[in-house]
């Protein structure tokens, strides 16, 4: 006869492993829409501070510029190279300018300007927070009286809204230059052809797409971020600071990548815009 | 002033706080000791009510703040200014924006009155012309002080300091401490005071709270604490008190010191 075992079998404990971590991930995924909650809550509930909103927007909008006019800019001359090669053996290479605009119009420059931010301010907001909360300072806020979601969220959340479609508005117009230059000074394409092309294409409908897109992608970013950053345990140290940064960064950029798709499925397919 | 009634905390399957009962009168200065990880920051978290309890409850001024919402919370808050263990400035603003804080957010004092109420509260913890440097610019002390001119702006009737002089030099423990005693005086405010120094524990304190295990091991006036027969206590007090401000004479810390073999 066997000796009782008091260790529970591997698959009971993978099992056990596998119903703690979807557990503990929904719990997150509460969480999270509960601090949404609260700040859509917070933005409607007066007095707004003005003073904190105009300082995120400089910080997130003018601080961004040129890093996402860059990306723009490289993005629409990859399009415009890959577009004329693409085209060419097929005698289609006059639709290059529609290919470029259409694409950084609906898909990439939202996309772009998005991961562009995700990085440089999704990870700085879970940063910042998450400091402030390792080093008490959001203890402070609430024991001063002032609610941290209030204060410190609701302007990142509102500058990341309003900044995403603003900067996406700008990477835009640097996709389809930068796709003008690629095809005109290197393949010699008709600049006048190439506008003119980019004209009859761009609709109204696109432009609403496109800044749709960036105003979901902004607000996730921002909820990301404060999330991430807001959450962490005032015991985390330093090193709880960098494992929250990290995740903020993943997540907000795989969050971007599903709510793309879902955005597509839902303006594209469900609503048929164009 | 303040009462904890039968308050339990646990933090998943550890048990922190284990029926604790507490009263802590107008005007006296409590100092709540025990070894790390006892529940002392907890408790002093509880009563600025930044952490929730699981079952008791805890008054404030006469109000049971357990289940308060916000905003009612937030007016007891008022009455309460805290000095935190890190201090807890905000680095993006300057000595004076972090001190004004509250005044800014809660009343509508002009930018020169909120100028003279951080110059007053700045002489209050004696310190002068750092108005408009930034906490990283402070040291230690200093930045200590800056944190107890912060937690007096909206003139509190209740202080809480968590461990105020960890991570400080002798010289400017001694400082805070006399710092912390001459405030209460002036003030006549109620204080709290979670420290595992012991020579700042009887430096400051008019009433002692010993928690061991989530429960109060000894309470009473430092005199009563030092007389109390208790082992876990006496080992407490006799591994951080310096010997001066201990009897040595004293039969019941003869017991535990080993002297009374000489």
């Amino acid at each position: 006869m066997s000796p009782p075992s008091s260790t529970p079998a591997p698959s009971n404990g993978l099992a056990f492993l596998i119903k703690k971590r979807i557990y503990h991930s929904l719990s997150e995924l509460g969480d999270a829409f509960r601090l949404l909650a609260e700040t859509i809550f917070q933005i409607f509930r007066p007095p707004l501070q003005f003073d904190l909103l105009m300082k995120q927007l400089l910080l997130i909008g003018v601080n961004s510029l040129a890093v996402v006019l860059l990306s723009g800019f490289f993005t629409g001359m990859v399009l415009g190279v890959q577009g004329y090669v693409q085209l060419k053996p097929y005698a289609v290479e006059g639709s290059v300018a529609q290919f470029v605009s259409v694409s950084v119009v609906k898909e990439l420059g939202p996309m772009i300007t998005a991961f562009v931010l995700s990085g440089r301010i999704g990870a700085s907001i879970t940063a910042e927070l998450s400091t402030m909360k390792v080093t008490e300072q959001i203890d402070a806020l609430e024991v001063m009286g002032t609610n941290p979601v209030k204060y410190l969220v609701v302007p990142r959340f509102l500058a990341c809204s309003f900044m995403l479609p603003t900067l996406t508005i700008f990477s835009t117009f640097a996709g389809i230059f930068g796709g003008y230059v690629a095809v005109v000074t290197l393949f010699g394409f008709n600049g006048d052809f190439y506008i003119l092309q980019v004209q009859k294409h761009l609709f109204v409908g696109s432009v609403l797409i496109s800044l749709i897109k960036a105003t979901s992608f902004g607000m996730a970013i921002a909820a990301v971020g404060c999330y991430k950053g807001i959450s962490i345990s005032t015991a985390g140290g330093a090193e709880g600071v960098g494992t929250a940064t990290t995740g903020s960064a993943v997540i907000s950029l795989i969050t971007i990548l599903i709510l793309d798709f879902v955005l597509n499925h839902i303006l594209l397919n469900i609503l048929g815009m164009k | 002033m303040i009462s904890v009634k039968n308050v339990r905390k646990a933090f998943g399957e550890k048990k922190v706080l284990n029926g604790l009962d507490l009263e802590i009168p107008k005007g006296e200065t409590l100092v709540i000791m025990g070894r790390s990880g006892c529940g002392k920051s907890v408790l002093l978290k509880i009563i600025a009510g930044l952490l929730s309890i699981d079952e008791g409850e805890v008054w404030v001024d006469g109000s049971e703040i357990t289940n308060l919402k916000r905003q009612p919370l937030n007016k007891i808050r008022r009455k309460i200014g805290m000095l935190f263990q890190s201090a807890a400035l905000f680095d993006s603003m300057s000595v004076a924006e972090n001190i004004a804080f509250m005044l800014d957010q809660h009343t509508d004092l002009s930018q020169q009155d909120m100028r003279k109420v951080v110059d007053e509260k700045l002489n209050l913890v004696d310190l002068d012309g750092v108005q408009d440097l930034r906490p990283a610019q402070l040291s230690g002390g200093m930045r200590k002080r800056v944190g107890l001119a912060r937690a007096l702006a909206f003139n509190p009737e209740i202080i809480l300091y968590d461990e105020p002089t960890t991570g400080l030099d002798p010289v400017t423990c001694t400082e805070i401490n006399q710092l912390i005693r001459d405030l209460n005086q002036k003030l006549q405010v109620t204080s709290v005071v979670v420290t595992h120094d012991m020579h700042s524990a009887f430096s400051v304190g008019t009433l002692m709270v010993m928690l061991h295990e989530g429960k109060r091991l000894a309470f009473g006036t430092p005199d009563e604490i030092i007389n109390e027969d208790n082992p876990i206590l006496q080992q407490f007090i006799l591994f951080g008190a310096p010997d001066q401000i201990l009897n040595i004479d004293d039969p019941t810390l003869r017991k535990y010191t080993g002297r009374d073999t000489q």
